[in-house]
């Protein structure tokens, strides 16, 4: 009877020693790993956030063709817009494109919406003055290399954004016909949006990401346009 | 082992060239399927891919082997991922300053090179167990190796699927791209050729060896 906790004492005492190494390594290796990825945090933030702005500001002049110049104008709670200046905070910002004479050519708008995969982050243009959106891309996914992220690329599907229908309706707090998204090639109307084979649900997501974003924003600037003109 | 200079300097040679032709993580060991079939749709995509493995195949097998005494073998897997993740998440944020648009079009693929097998093999197989010159030797040839065989297959699926080559128009504005060489099922086609291809030739060289 003694004979198995004689043999068994040893191997119960063991692993004692050795936890310490274990904790230790996991620690040293836990520590050194956070300070590695906090350096290079710190290291590429700036860089990373000057790339996004970058990005973004040839996303604005890309969505809206004919402006030159732009201006930032933000969004208060209560659907209020008042021209907006410095590094935004959080603030809810529209992005108004002018052309070299400074008229008004549209308004670029931001919209977040579930994709494929994760949140798909847009911008799109919108043209006040024919009520239609002229122009859309994609700022960030996490579609499907080779099937969702064609609707950044796509030429036939980047066509549906020329000259898309958003027409308010006559009460003003919705669209005519509300945006929608088509199988490929049956796309009859100014409003509907030709989907891509293979990219089904991502090409939905876009065409809904319009819709509820055009729905909630466009009666706000409906009413506020002039003071979206340009001051000299 | 213990002998001059030129022995080791060979046989670190053979470490590197391993990986990149006799022991290719892809087209003979067959191994990270995942990122190969998936993002060599086209050969930016590829190379990017590539070489953000390399990078972390090359960090984290000079860290295990730095390390490697320093770690018990009851933990050693969690270390090697604690590791591993770290420079993905390092290389993440580098890509991310160096181009959005290759971040953007790589998508969820840069996490997934966390598990991707060839760089925790080479951890627990290799850089565990040699010193660090010789790992990173090592973890070069393979992620060259990788990189190579990533582009292999994302060249000929561009060229197919879209008529370009790091989008170059190859073939004028009438080509219509054979859409499924970029689509997952032409990566399978694309890798099982190469996968042909290889084997061909290993066949003649023995059959050629055989012969004389």
């Amino acid at each position: 009877m003694s004979q198995p906790s004689q043999s068994g004492a040893p191997t119960l005492a063991a692993p004692l020693p050795n936890s310490w190494y274990m904790v230790r390594a996991l620690g040293g290796v836990g520590i050194l790993c956070s300070l590695l990825i906090v350096l290079t945090f710190q290291a590429t933030l700036p860089i990373i956030t000057r790339n996004k702005a970058e990005a973004l500001e040839q996303a604005i002049f890309k969505v809206l063709p004919g402006a030159t110049q732009k201006a930032a104008f933000a969004i208060s709670g209560d659907g209020q817009l008042s021209p907006f200046a410095g590094e935004p905070e959080g603030e809810r910002l529209i992005f108004v494109g002018y052309d070299e004479s400074g008229a008004l050519v549209g308004v670029a708008l931001e919209a977040v919406g579930q994709g494929f995969q994760e949140a798909i982050r847009i911008l799109y243009g919108y043209a006040p003055d024919r009520q239609v959106v002229v122009g859309m891309e994609v700022l960030e996914s996490r579609e499907t290399p080779g099937l969702g992220d064609k609707i950044m690329k796509d030429a036939n599907f980047l066509a549906n954004f020329v000259a898309l229908d958003v027409t308010l309706n006559a009460g003003g707090n919705g669209l005519e016909n509300p945006v929608v998204a088509v199988k490929f090639g049956q796309k009859k109307n100014p409003w509907e949006v030709d989907g891509i084979t293979g990219a089904t649900i991502s090409s939905k997501a876009v065409a809904d990401i319009i819709r509820t974003s055009s729905e909630e924003i466009l009666p706000i600037l409906a009413g506020q346009l002039e003071k979206l003109q340009k001051v000299e | 082992m213990s002998s001059g200079n030129p022995t080791t300097g060979a046989m670190d040679t053979d470490i590197f060239l391993k990986g990149l032709w006799r022991e290719n993580p892809v087209f003979v060991q067959v191994l990270g399927m995942c990122p190969v079939l998936a993002v060599s749709n086209t050969a930016m995509n590829a190379l990017a891919m590539g070489l953000a493995a390399t990078f972390v195949l090359v960090m984290s097998s000079t860290l295990v082997s730095s390390l490697r005494n320093f770690i018990p073998k009851q933990v050693r897997i969690a270390t090697f991922i604690l590791i591993i993740a770290t420079f993905v998440t390092i290389v993440d944020f580098l890509i991310q300053a160096i181009s959005l648009e290759v971040h953007k079009s790589l998508g969820a693929f840069i996490a997934l090179i966390v598990v991707n097998c060839i760089i925790l093999g080479r951890a627990e197989a290799f850089a565990s167990k040699k010193s660090i010159g010789q790992s990173i030797m090592d973890a070069l040839g393979m992620g060259i190796g990788f990189t190579f065989a990533l582009l292999c297959l994302g060249i000929v699926r561009e060229v197919l699927g879209n008529g370009t080559l790091f989008d170059v128009a190859l073939f004028g504005p009438s080509f219509q791209g054979w859409s499924i060489a970029v689509l997952p099922a032409g990566g399978f086609f694309t890798l099982g050729a190469w996968l042909l291809f290889f084997s061909a030739m290993k066949a003649r060289k023995a059959r050629r060896a055989a012969a004389q």
